[in-house]
């Protein structure tokens, strides 16, 4: 039960604007001139087929694919190429389509890894772990509890991810992305793989981040149904190219996207 | 401030007045949050069930009041029911996973004004029902996630409620006074409490209990267990319950000892462990689980250290009772014991949180005798216990080195007990309830004029132990057409037992014969099916399938021929069973919220597989309505077989017959 008010709450400032990004391998173009924005606050789905280049996309903002064509603004800042360390420092972060934790160490030491970015004692403090370097830790242990706890998996902080089913392993990955503090997260396919529960479990955790922290969220899904509950505006790729772009109901009408879905010959 | 010696503490805030002066900075209570155990003195206790308690009056709680407590064992939940009784308002536990509907009615029923619940799910639940309960003011609630763009008009959090107390507090120099006051003026006989049973047939019932009731029964169980300040206890049965109101919350008023309140259900395990509790109470089913979770994980563990576990857990069988109760052993089974408690012994109990146990109690049902010498062997002091919630839990309970599996102890402090001549328990003690909560039909159903209360279990003093033996609810003992006994629950309690079934149904009364319904155990049967390579897709597929059938059926000619060698249950034997093919879930009404089966509802809800285990058919079609966990609802169709088993003769003449 969300009130009505937070919808319209949301600014109309846009966090991250991408302006005609064209991005190929060798001969085969990934995306073709696609353009959209997303504003600060929001929930922003990228949806489309499969090979519709949703995860190109991600890889653009995130600064793991540099975009041959095209500006992206990020904060005002314009770039066309950037490195996934930058964008992280700026705020950026992500989970993966396949999960990618560090299977050998526990949750707790998951999400630990993702407040690495925010460590200022050098690393022969933190060696000692003494001093000022312990203090450090503690702030950050202190935050990353407020996100085990927040993500209710208190009961896993020790065991090994490796060990943890699938849904849980998403769960914590989404922890050591939100454990960057980011203002912009990025989602690939967050329910893919998932049963019922685990999906509504998801679709609360997304929500919440976005309503308690003001997380601006960017994801990716297949999944029409659920993606169209959970987000403020959608854009549609199909081929490369952007096919539509708008509120759920908008996108949900558009024959375009209805093609796309359902397959006519191109 | 006003002073209480222990005589004059006669209710609940006087109580916690005077351990914030005995007691001050011992500690009260503990909450591990953000991974850390958070710990309240008493004097902080105090303090914040001041504040709170001056909050809600603020918002207009007026003496005799009720207010509902509803979430899972935390700090701020223990408090409010405090707060509430200062003011002479009283406090109404509700069960936090009843479903919406069954929350409305007793929040109907009982006339609640203002809630404090845990979170955002029990809020939304209130909220959902909110044109059924128009008494209802006010929602307060103890955890802010998720709820900050929700309308605050009739919504406030526990802090701020406690900020009105302590805003209260400081703009007016007689407010302390004034409250102290309203404490003081707190009766023992006062109604401090009404806890709604869950009862295993219709609607709850509210059982009213005064202080004294409550304080009488708790200072009494102490004083049998020699209970100190000293004792750590972890809470984490249901607020409702009247067993959790008396151990973590009345027994550490008068006790002084602290009690923690885990992180969250998940931990219980992890967290017992880590404050080594040192008295414990739960229903058999939580030790019950405790063993099939350590059966199950040592047929995964080498070789070597299932030996060594199987040997040594021999060993203890055979001696660990007998040190437990102090009687002579011989030297060798000394030292073999000693080596087994280092080896086996010492890291299970550790595993289990129960290193430092002095006193467990199991209670509420019928524990498996080998399930209870399983614990005592391993030199858990595990005791049984008889109570209820019209007598303030204690009815009897065995005394130290005194211990059966088969009996539920003696009378407790205070308490007389009589059996009636239909075979039903009767009880009379300080802690006998007041009544049920508008209804005093059903009181008077309950109490005899002259102050006995009917139990409803049919029982008998043991001659040889003078303890009392329990043998099924009054009015469930029945019997087969050619009249032998049938006592379900003690047939049920044998096959649940087995790790691999959960629960049990058995039926007869008034039929030719004995058959029951499984519920296969989940956790147990997936491991073993995955050590036997069977393939199931789904728990339908695995509660059907013909191997799963063939272990069962050996479980279940075990027990025949266990009961076979019994004399009077000798004709209880069973002759057909089934599988069920979902299992019996509370949220279906099949059970009650403490995991009691309701054996009318179920006989109705499978009629179709009841006819089927008395035609002789080998096999019948079911579909039932199930509830999902967010209230929903859906069908399961299932077609259920039906397996024939063979009676156990004894060579006995007398016992010819019934067989």
């Amino acid at each position: 039960m969300r009130a009505p008010s937070e919808k319209e709450a949301k600014t109309a400032e846009v966090l991250l604007a991408i302006e005609d990004v064209s991005l190929s391998f060798g001969g085969v173009k990934a995306i073709r001139g696609v353009s959209f924005d997303i504003r600060k606050g929001e929930i922003r789905a990228i949806i489309g087929p499969n090979g519709a280049g949703k995860t190109s996309m991600l890889n653009v903002i995130n600064g793991f694919y540099h975009p041959q064509e095209g500006r992206i603004t990020f904060r005002g800042e314009q770039r066309r190429a950037m490195r996934p360390y930058a964008a992280a420092q700026g705020g950026i972060a992500r989970t993966f389509q396949n999960v990618a934790l560090f299977r050998g160490m526990s949750a707790l030491d998951n999400i630990m890894a993702g407040r690495t970015l925010k460590m200022r004692k050098n690393f022969f403090w933190q060696m000692l772990r003494h001093g000022p370097a312990m203090a450090e830790e503690v702030e950050h242990r202190r935050k990353v509890e407020e996100i085990i706890d927040f993500l209710e998996i208190q009961h896993i902080r020790r065991t090994q991810v490796a060990k943890l089913p699938y849904g849980l392993q998403k769960r914590v990955e989404l922890g050591r992305a939100l454990a960057m503090d980011p203002d912009l997260l990025l989602l690939d396919e967050p329910m893919a793989g998932m049963n019922l529960e685990e999906k509504e479990d998801m679709s609360r955790f997304i929500l919440d981040v976005n309503s308690q922290y003001g997380t601006t969220i960017a994801l990716i899904g297949h999944d029409m149904g659920v993606v169209m509950d959970l987000s403020d505006r959608v854009v549609v790729l199909d081929y490369g190219r952007k096919i539509a772009d708008g509120t759920p109901e908008e996108v949900k009408s558009n024959q375009a996207v209805i093609d796309a879905y359902l397959g006519v010959a191109h | 401030m006003a002073h209480y010696t222990a005589a004059q503490a006669d209710t609940f805030p006087k109580l916690l007045m005077r351990d914030a002066e005995v007691f001050g900075d011992r500690p009260a209570i503990r909450h591990k949050d953000f991974g850390i155990w958070q710990t309240w003195s008493w004097a902080q206790v105090l303090e914040n069930v001041r504040a709170f308690s001056i909050g809600l009056e603020t918002l207009g709680v007026k003496k005799g009041d009720t207010i509902a407590v509803v979430g899972s064992n935390r700090p701020r939940l223990y408090w409010a029911m405090a707060a509430a009784q200062a003011i002479g308002a009283i406090p109404v536990p509700l069960y936090a996973d009843s479903v919406a509907d069954e929350m409305a009615f007793v929040l109907e029923h009982a006339e609640v004004s203002l809630a404090v619940v845990e979170d955002q799910e029990q809020v939304d639940k209130l909220l959902s029902v909110s044109e059924r309960t128009p008494k209802l003011q006010f929602i307060v609630y103890d955890e802010p996630r998720g709820l900050r763009d929700y309308d605050h008009t009739r919504l406030k959090s526990f802090a701020d409620v406690q900020e009105i107390g302590r805003g209260e507090l400081k703009a007016s120099a007689d407010r302390l006074a004034r409250w102290e006051a309203s404490v003081g003026a707190t009766k023992t006989d006062d109604l401090a409490i009404i806890l709604y049973t869950s009862g295993t047939t219709g609607r709850p019932k509210g059982v009213m209990l005064t202080h004294e009731n409550v304080l009488v029964s708790a200072r009494n169980g102490n004083a049998f267990d020699n209970l100190t300040e000293k004792e750590e206890v972890v809470a984490y049965l249901p607020l409702a319950w009247v067993g959790d109101h008396i151990f973590s919350y009345a027994q550490s008023y008068v006790a002084g000892f602290c009690v923690s309140c885990p992180e969250s259900p998940e931990t219980i395990v992890e967290d017992r462990r880590e404050i080594g509790t040192t008295y414990a109470f739960a229903p058999p089913r939580i030790y019950e689980n405790l063993l099939t979770l350590t059966m199950v994980r040592m047929e995964d563990a080498s070789a070597f250290k299932r030996r060594m576990f199987h040997y040594f857990i021999g060993v203890a069988r055979q001696w660990g009772e007998k040190i437990l109760n102090k009687e002579p052993v011989p030297l060798h089974a000394r030292l073999l014991y000693g080596l087994g408690e280092f080896l086996v012994y010492g890291p299970l109990k550790n595993r289990f949180g129960l290193s430092r146990i002095r006193v467990g109690y199991t209670a509420g049902e019928a524990i498996g005798p080998e399930i209870f010498r399983f614990y005592r062997s391993l030199g858990i002091n595990l005791k049984q216990l008889y109570g209820q919630t019209e007598a303030s839990v204690y009815i009897t309970a065995q005394p130290d080195a005194e211990i059966h599996a088969d009996t539920v102890g003696k009378p407790n402090i205070d308490v007389d007990v009589k059996i009636a001549d239909g075979g039903e328990v009767l009880f009379r003690s300080p802690g006998v309830f007041i009544g049920y909560y508008k209804d005093p039909e059903k009181t008077a159903e309950a109490k005899t004029p002259d102050g006995w209360v009917r139990t409803g279990d049919a029982g008998f003093f043991d001659p040889k132990t003078g303890h009392l033996k329990i043998i099924d609810r009054a009015k469930d003992v029945g019997k087969l057409a050619d009249g032998a006994m049938f006592a379900p629950k003690y047939i049920e309690n044998k096959l649940k037992f087995y790790p691999n079934i959960k629960e049990a149904v058995a039926i007869g009364d008034k039929r030719g014969f004995v058959t029951v319904m499984l519920n296969i155990d989940l956790t147990a049967v997936a491991s073993w099916a995955e050590r036997n390579n069977v393939v199931y897709g789904s728990y339908q597929e695995l509660a059907g399938h013909p191997r799963v059938y063939d272990m069962l059926a050996a479980h279940v000619d075990e027990v025949n021929r266990s009961l076979a060698e019994e004399g009077i249950m000798a004709g209880a034997q069973v002759r057909r069973f089934l599988i069920l093919h979902k299992e019996l879930d509370a949220d279906d009404g099949e059970l009650t919220r403490t995991m009691k089966v309701r054996r009318g509802l179920i006989a109705e809800r499978y009629a179709p597989l009841v006819t089927a285990l008395y035609d002789s058919s080998p096999e019948a079609d079911i579909s039932t309505e199930v509830t999902f966990e967010d209230g929903r609802k859906g069908v399961i169709a299932a077609r259920v077989k039906i397996r024939d088993m063979t009676v156990h003769q004894l060579a006995a003449p007398t016992l010819e017959r019934a067989a």
